[in-house]
């Protein structure tokens, strides 16, 4: 019977294991490997530090890094203050069927492509696009303007493609709040700040801070719309790796990249969870 | 003395259903006031206008004399205690009873002060850094009260809130209850479908039906002169019959149920005429039990017949007992003195009760 | 588990792999190559003829060499890397495997273009590639609104500032070198000198940065911007310009004056290729003038095929003669191989003039 019960347990965790071992772990450790072969000439490589040396030295690696880390970051914070007044209407407000409709239209985006949904906002943002056109027509400005390729862009991109990651753990956890709690809130002389301040928010927590993390790894890893909606200006971490890895066939310094984006990345999202007081066990559970 | 509460012509319609209907009442200051009434029957409505939560279609709410028309409910002097209770569960036992006081602007040193005091007064000193899933249901229930009571409000609603405990707990609650209004002395208004809550702790019982107040009267009012067939039935149990009334002779009727058992009972002053349909009520404490028909002679209704089925619970044991002329079986209260522990199935029992103990409603008003 | 049941488990793992690795038989060709290289009546025609099935996947020049790096050179049997990007790679990753010259009909090829690619794609005394389809990079220029534009550098003047683009690329690099008066490939060999080069280069694109619209990335992107007149002049391949040319007859490719880029594709078989005679095949069926002429049609540029222009359309032919006068033809700067770890120094060029502000 125990043997039994032991080899479910093993058939049951077989494909967990083969998932993680041969698509997580063993391409990681090859690129680990990779990424600490210097080049010293042709077909020859020796083991060194050198890559990683060569993301300190060179500011413009580390300015790209940065740049994408406080684009991320603010994308991230825009996308919770859009985020959480339409999850708090989705969850608590609407009810019935609008609820559904209304979680639905959030989902609808993502029906479509990325590559679609970023040709869409070239096609509004453009100089020759919808809001140029309109901007024009409603006289508002006398020629056109180009909404396109600058931060603002990326930004609006950025926002859009994460939105429905911010709103589905919000949801979930708003809706998870009792209302009578927040009715209690108000009965006990709680205005709508305070109720928000003192119970929703405090309540909502994990779920602030896992869409949080989810969106800001989001951004940081988004590759097309940084490139796609910031044009000339565009300068996003992933594009640093993408033309080491397919343009420079600097496979060493591509690997050495996508590592310090691994570690630099979980370091900021640790640093997050400790400045919030939260835990990742909370959030998760 | 202006009461604490009154609700004058309260209307409240959702839609085509009218929830409450034109309902008012008053709650004298210090009283304990209960609306008692199935679920569904608006009371959670009129709680929620009360507190603030609801508009009403029309009438007025009044506290203190003060009409509460468009006063938010956190600017209302009342408090509620939820259904299931609504503690923040973000927050430490303290913390959410200070909350109310926290809201008010209160000094820190003070609001700790009062938080010290209400846990003293709750019984659970020393707990207030506690977090609100360390405590039992029993616990819970009173910090909810307490983080009311610190706000010292007019009015304490009360939702249900015994709802969710085992029934032991809820026993011990009921009395705790009481005691602690006592103490706070507080107008509470509590709303139940559970009558037995109603019935040990209100001053006042209001019971409800389909939007309005059958019947507004102490628990042994609405238990012995129900007014309405439906208080009849709802408040207490009661063996309940069907029959044609065949005689009325001043104060007192004679009437046959469907089956043909012939009873005799008191008008308490309702308008019945012979001939009328009506139902009767008779509650099972109110039938006595005897060996022999002599101990019944004080009873102008007797019946002689078997034990049909004993239904054993301890205080609350009963007796179906068959008549001996056919009829309905008649559920009888069975005294736990002593003399009955050997009755069985089959026995033959005699059974009477005083027509004074009988209730009697036109037929189809409930 | 006891050593057997691993054993079992290995032995089943295994089967299980080498039959994902075997999964295209030996005469499927899977071909690895450009759009409109491979245009569905090509194909069709192709395995009626032979028997053989044709998958096709559409790349371009680095992602082609980073899949068979990736893969030691496996999954797929003919690839079409352009002609300087074979020695350089094949000397550092050894993705490729030597063209047997025999099983190619010769006949098919314009002899200078077969003679001067497989000299270019050699390698220890090996031929890596031969000749298919070739054309050139330059302006596409709209010649009403940006008539001055006659060299990369007239991007960077200021009539037509914020209307330019260009790909943030390595041909840029070199035209721009060229327009400057510079010899990149002459420098080639000498990492000091061309580092040189590509500062000054650098400094250029850093300087011109303000004029650019948006660096493009891909065909259709460009083809959108100029279309719209939100471009009005930018470096782009001579097709691209004949495409807009027919909806525009203002747009057209223009050669620079410093001489248009030259570039030709080739045909190049993977290290670890299963399908080498279907490959062989697909090459010499697709060299014959009237198949040339019909991949000329989809892809819009001359192939290597002899006798293929006879073939060609009469607008396409008017079009070519418009952007080429023969001294222009007489000017085109043909790459040469690109040595290994040359894109290491471009590659600091092209981040840094990213990262400009």
């Amino acid at each position: 019977m125990k043997a039994e019960a032991k080899l479910g347990f093993v058939l049951l965790l077989t494909p967990l294991l083969l998932w993680l071992v041969l698509l997580i772990f063993i391409p990681h450790i090859d690129m680990f490997l990779v990424s600490l072969r210097e080049r010293v000439g042709v077909g020859k490589y020796e083991t060194s530090l050198a890559n990683y040396l060569t993301f300190f030295r060179e500011p413009l690696y580390l300015w790209t890094f940065l740049r994408t880390a406080v684009m991320s970051t603010v994308a991230t914070a825009i996308t919770l203050l859009i985020a959480f007044p339409v999850s708090y209407y989705i969850a608590k407000i609407a009810k019935g069927r609008m609820q559904s409709a209304l979680f639905l239209l959030c989902l609808i985006p993502f029906y479509v492509s990325e590559l679609v949904r970023t040709f869409g906002w070239m096609i509004l943002l453009r100089e020759t696009g919808l809001v140029s056109n309109l901007l024009q027509w409603s006289g508002l400005v006398d020629q056109p303007v180009e909404m396109l390729y600058n931060d603002a862009a990326i930004m609006v991109g950025l926002v859009y493609t994460s939105m429905l990651f911010m709103v589905v753990p919000l949801v979930t956890t708003l809706e998870s709040l009792d209302d009578s709690v927040i009715e209690a809130g108000y009965d006990l002389g709680g205005n709508a700040f305070s109720v928000m301040r003192e119970i929703v928010i405090p309540h909502a927590a994990p779920g602030i801070v896992s869409g949080c993390i989810v969106v800001f790894m989001l951004s940081l890893g988004n590759y097309l719309t940084p490139t796609m909606l910031g044009g000339k200006d565009s300068l996003w971490f992933t594009q640093l790796i993408y033309s080491q890895f397919i343009v420079r066939f600097n496979w060493e310094l591509g690997a050495a990249f996508g590592f310090m984006l691994l570690f630099l990345s979980s370091v900021i999202v640790w640093g997050m969870l400790r400045l919030t007081g939260q835990t990742l066990e909370k959030t998760m559970g | 003395m202006t009461p604490d509460l009154e609700c004058v012509d309260l209307i409240r319609r959702f839609g085509e259903t009218t929830a409450v209907d034109n309902v008012s009442f008053e709650v004298p200051a210090g009283s304990f006031f209960s609306i008692l009434g199935p679920s569904g029957c608006g009371k959670t409505t009129i709680m929620r206008m009360i507190a603030g939560f609801l508009d009403p279609t029309s009438g007025d709410i009044r506290i203190k004399g003060k009409s509460m028309a468009g006063v938010a409910p956190n600017k209302r002097p009342v408090n509620m205690v939820f259904q299931h209770l609504a503690l923040f569960p973000m927050m430490n036992i303290a913390d959410n009873i200070g909350y109310g006081l926290r809201r008010k602007g209160m000094a820190r040193a003070e609001i700790a002060r009062k938080v010290d005091e209400a846990l003293e007064r709750i019984g659970l000193p020393g707990i207030g850094k506690r977090k609100v899933d360390e405590l039992s249901g029993g616990q819970k229930q009173r910090v909810a009260i307490a983080r009311c009571m610190v706000m010292e409000p007019d009015v304490l609603l009360l939702d249900e809130p015994l709802g969710a405990l085992d029934l032991k707990l809820r026993e011990h609650m009921k009395i705790e209850l009481k005691a602690l209004q006592a103490a706070f002395d507080t107008t509470f208004v509590y709303i139940t479908h559970d009558q037995s809550e109603a019935l040990v702790m209100s001053d006042q019982i209001a019971v409800m039906n389909k939007g309005v107040f059958e019947q507004v009267g102490t628990a042994r009012e609405l238990y012995y002169r129900p007014e309405s067939a439906f208080v009849a039935g709802f408040v207490g149990d009661s063996n309940r019959w069907r029959g044609r009334i065949e005689r009325i002779e001043g104060g007192e009727m004679e009437m046959r149920t469907e089956s043909g058992l012939s009873m005799r009972g008191a008008l308490h002053g309702r308008q019945l005429s012979a001939g009328d349909t009506a139902d009767i009520f008779v509650r099972p404490e109110a039938i006595r039990v005897a060996r022999s028909e002599t101990e019944l002679a004080s009873f102008d209704n007797r019946i002689s017949g078997t034990v049909s089925s004993l239904l054993f619970n301890g205080a609350a044991s009963r007796v179906l007992v068959q008549g001996g002329d056919g009829g309905e079986q008649i559920e009888v209260t069975l005294p736990q003195s002593g003399e009955y522990a050997t009755l069985s199935k089959g026995d033959p029992v005699h059974i009477g009760w005083s027509g004074e103990q009988g209730n009697c409603f036109p037929a189809g008003a409930a | 588990m006891t050593p057997r049941t691993i054993k079992v488990s290995i032995t089943a793992l295994s089967v299980a792999l080498i039959g994902f690795a075997q999964q295209a038989g030996a005469d499927t060709l899977r071909l690895l190559t450009w759009g409109g290289y491979a245009p569905e009546n090509v194909v069709e025609m192709f395995e009626k003829e032979t028997g053989h099935t044709v998958e096709v996947t559409k790349s371009n020049n680095e992602e082609m060499i980073a899949k068979l790096r990736a893969t030691g050179g496996g999954g797929f049997d003919l690839i079409q890397p352009s002609q300087d990007r074979i020695a350089g790679p094949q000397l550092e990753f050894g993705i490729y495997k030597p063209i047997d010259i025999s099983k190619i009909d010769k006949s098919l090829f314009i002899p200078s273009m077969l003679d001067a690619t497989m000299a270019n794609t050699t390698v220890d005394g090996e031929v890596y590639g031969v000749p298919h389809v070739w054309g050139t990079s330059g302006l596409v220029v709209d010649t009403k609104k940006a008539a001055d534009v006659k060299d990369y550098t007239d991007l960077c003047n200021a009539d037509v500032a914020g209307k330019v683009s260009y790909r943030l690329k390595r041909p840029t690099l070199i035209g721009f070198a060229y327009a400057m008066g510079l010899d990149p490939f002459a420098a080639y060999g000498d990492e000091a000198a061309y580092t040189e080069i590509m500062n000054k280069v650098e400094a250029k694109l850093i300087e011109c940065k303000p004029n650019v619209k948006t660096y493009w990335g891909g065909g259709d992107e460009l083809m959108g911007l100029l279309r719209s007149g939100e471009v009005v002049a930018s470096m782009a391949w001579d097709t691209g310009g004949w495409k807009l040319n027919a909806d525009n007859p203002d747009i057209t490719f223009v050669a620079p004056a410093s001489g248009a880029l030259g570039w030709i594709d080739t045909f190049a078989l993977p290290a670890k290729g299963q399908a080498d005679d279907a490959a062989y095949a697909w090459i010499n069926f697709v060299m014959k003038p009237e198949v040339a002429a019909l991949i000329t049609e989809a892809a819009g540029n001359f192939t290597a095929s002899k006798g293929a222009d006879e073939f060609a359309s009469a607008e396409l032919k008017a079009q070519y003669q418009a952007s080429f006068p023969p001294e222009a033809v007489d000017n085109i700067k043909w790459y040469p191989p690109v040595p290994a770890g040359l894109e290491a120094i471009e590659g600091g060029v092209l981040d840094r003039v990213q990262a400009a502000q």
